[in-house]
């Protein structure tokens, strides 16, 4: 079979299996009735990426077309696509539920996950376009050794990238599952297949664009719904505030940080995680790699933190929204009845009406994560929820398939070109690209279904945790301190690994969460303060005291780094086509 | 790049110049940032009364311009850099490069 008609092929398995797949659910079984507005939409969307990636499949011939597009996006379709990536279904749907149903403490997490871009700004931007070609180890292996330094940045990239797959895939089933009715293992599978096409096929080419598009989509829907909300309260934050505080179980404890925060030391924590491991994720990294010059690397990452920040500024009025709203609604609580008390309208509960339900999180149709689903139904009407529900799964395909390709580039690039393969042979690299493409895509459903029962709350923490205390150390020592090792490096970044591992282990999130027991070892929920110290402290202090041959190698190779990260020369260029 | 021309470009004027103006701007903005942020996230964890405190007689709390402008804040600084590294380092990069590409 040539290339073009097995592309065909499994583009209409594809948008077959999905339409049979959607057809076989008409049932009552599910708590959410099938939407047909919303998968007539979201088959729309299939069709349109499948159709992105036929068109770059037939561009996608080198390694770099593969790993970068061609390294020929600009600075602006960058920060859309890094945009794209990093505003998953869990920013969108989870903070907006979040802020439903504890408002101001939503804005902590928003904040949180915003802060790390300028950092990514100051500290990384340029040098990782001017010292890099296809994936950030490409950056902390310039002077170093290659192989142990490639063997840790693929562990760092690879259990980052797991972690936060699972998670996806099985957000993903869930969401899937509530939306559109489908079951649990239907929607995983739909979501893997899709996601081995896009970057299968498409390769670095397909999933910019796929994010780019994602990524209008999500800005536009969020917009319309932002701006219903405050035309429904004449543009005034006041009234909208007002009416929230007035009707929400919580009462004006949702305009102040409350219980989300308790103690400084996971305040820190977490901050530390949030902020540094943004900073630490391969996916994003490799973003930077698309672009061709120093120049619109800083473009792309201006454009994103605008966007993104926009974004859960949006989030916020979404959720505020919702619970000004949902009071209109009853229809989208369980078991619920409205009231008036003392001329205010309330959402009780039907047998126990001193009970209030607006941001509850169980009482709500579908639970919190449903907020601006329900929402989006409220001041756009079923048309308006069918595209935001669409919206929603195709940022979790976006999502998923930027994170495959990064897993995928750094199997081939990171570990079959510049650890296992005897001679350099692009061709094969690329093969091997794909087949780990469909590996890590069939690995990914397989874990999606056998974590489908499991809390994976954590894994999101996790991987930024991993990202912050392994990644982005060993990147930053190795672009701005001459004195780093490779031994200094690979020692410091593993220890770093496992303290992340086993803290989160005896942690709250997993031992009494995952694990069932009653009391956690440690109080500590996130892992980060502990595990960046160590990989810092270890690895400056195991390369202060190297004195191999090796060390005075990795020494000297600083200057010629250091000229190169500063000025661009000798940097890898844009191809055309 | 041999050493001999690692060291000329390293002892060019505009180099340094480069390198100094590039590093003071990077770690000035990467300070501010940090204060603003953990200075916010001491705030929470620390006087979350202070945050919870209202702007006169409306409903809405100091902390909600607080915590948007956070937000605010790091999309500008990263606006800061971008004009700044377009205003200056482009031209002394652009200068270097004119001088020593033909060589490397």
């Amino acid at each position: 079979m040539t290339k073009r008609s097995l592309m065909f092929y499994l583009l209409s398995v594809a948008v077959v299996g999905f339409a049979f797949a959607a057809g076989g659910v008409e049932g009552p079984v599910q708590k959410q009735a099938v939407n047909p507005l919303a998968i007539t939409m979201f088959i729309i969307f299939v069709v349109a990426t499948l159709g992105i990636t036929y068109w770059a499949a037939k561009r996608t011939k080198t390694a770099k077309d593969f790993y970068t597009a061609g390294g020929g996006i600009t600075g602006f379709q960058n920060g859309l696509a890094i945009a794209g990536d990093f505003m998953s279904a869990a920013s969108f749907l989870g903070i907006a539920g979040l802020v439903y149903t504890s408002g101001y403490d939503g804005l902590l997490y928003s904040i949180g996950f915003l802060v790390g871009w300028p950092i990514v700004m100051f500290l990384l931007s340029e040098p990782l376009r001017n010292l890099g070609k296809y994936t950030f180890a490409d950056v902390t292996s310039f002077r170093l050794e290659q192989r142990r330094i490639r063997i840790l940045a693929a562990i760092g990239s690879l259990s980052v990238v797991t972690f936060y797959l699972i998670a996806q895939m099985v957000g993903a089933g869930k969401l899937i599952q509530l939306l559109f009715g489908l079951p649990y293992s239907t929607a995983v599978i739909v979501v893997g297949s899709l996601m081995i096409i896009y970057v299968a096929f498409g390769g670095m080419l397909a999933t910019t664009w796929i994010q780019i598009i994602k990524a209008i989509l999500l800005l536009g829907g969020a917009s319309f719904m932002a701006f219903m909300v405050l035309l429904h309260f004449g543009f005034s934050f006041e009234n909208l505030f007002q009416t929230a505080v007035s009707v929400h179980s919580k009462g004006e404890k949702i305009m102040a940080p409350g219980g989300l925060v308790s103690d400084p030391l996971n305040a820190i924590s977490l901050g530390l995680a949030l902020m540094f491991g943004t900073a630490g994720l391969p996916h994003i990294l490799m973003r930077f790699f698309t672009v061709p010059n120093a120049k619109e690397a800083r473009k792309s990452v201006f454009f994103a933190t605008g966007f993104i920040g926009y974004f859960y500024i949006l989030t916020f009025i979404i959720g505020f929204g919702a619970i000004a709203l949902f009071v209109q609604h009853p229809e989208y609580f369980q078991n619920a009845k409205q009231v008036v008390v003392d001329g205010i309208t309330k959402i009780v509960d039907a047998n126990d009406p001193a009970k209030n339900l607006i941001g509850d999180k169980k009482a709500l149709v579908g639970g919190e994560n449903m907020t601006a689903i329900h929402l989006a139904e409220a001041v756009g009407g079923p048309a308006f929820m069918g595209f935001i529900s669409a919206v929603a799964f195709a940022t979790i395909l976006a999502v998923v398939a930027g994170l495959t390709l990064a897993g995928a580039s750094t199997v081939s690039h990171d570990l079959y070109a510049n650890v296992f393969a005897k001679e350099k042979d692009e061709q094969k690299e690329v093969k091997v690209s794909k087949i780990a493409t469909i590996i890590i895509g069939i690995f990914a459903i397989v874990l999606g279904i056998v974590f489908e029962k499991q809390n994976v709350a954590f894994m999101v923490g996790l991987a930024f945790a991993i990202a912050a205390s392994v990644n982005f150390p060993i990147l930053i020592l190795a672009i701005y301190w001459r004195n780093l090792t490779t031994t200094g490096a690979f020692w410091g970044g593993l220890a770093g690994l496992v303290v992340a591992l086993v803290l989160i282990v005896i942690s709250p999130t997993v031992w009494v969460d995952v694990l069932k027991n009653p009391e956690p070892i440690i109080k500590l929920k996130n892992p980060a303060i502990f595990s960046m110290l160590t990989t810092f402290v270890l690895t400056i202090l195991i390369s202060k005291l190297d004195s191999s041959q090796r060390a005075k190698e990795d020494r000297e190779g600083f200057e010629s780094q250091y000229v190169r990260t500063q000025t661009g020369i000798g940097a890898e260029g844009a191809v055309h086509h | 790049m041999n050493k001999a021309l690692i060291e000329k470009i390293k002892n060019d004027p505009d180099f340094q110049k480069l390198v100094k103006e590039r590093t003071r701007i990077m770690i000035i903005l990467t300070l501010v940032e940090l204060v603003v942020y953990f200075g916010f996230i001491l705030l929470v964890a620390f006087n979350k009364e202070f945050l919870a405190q209202k702007l006169g007689d409306s409903v809405i709390t100091i902390g909600i311009p607080i915590g948007i402008g956070v937000i605010v804040i790091s999309f500008l600084l990263t606006g800061i850099y971008v004009y700044i590294a377009n205003k200056d380092f482009d031209e002394l990069t652009e200068k270097i490069k004119q001088k020593y590409v033909r060589e490397v």
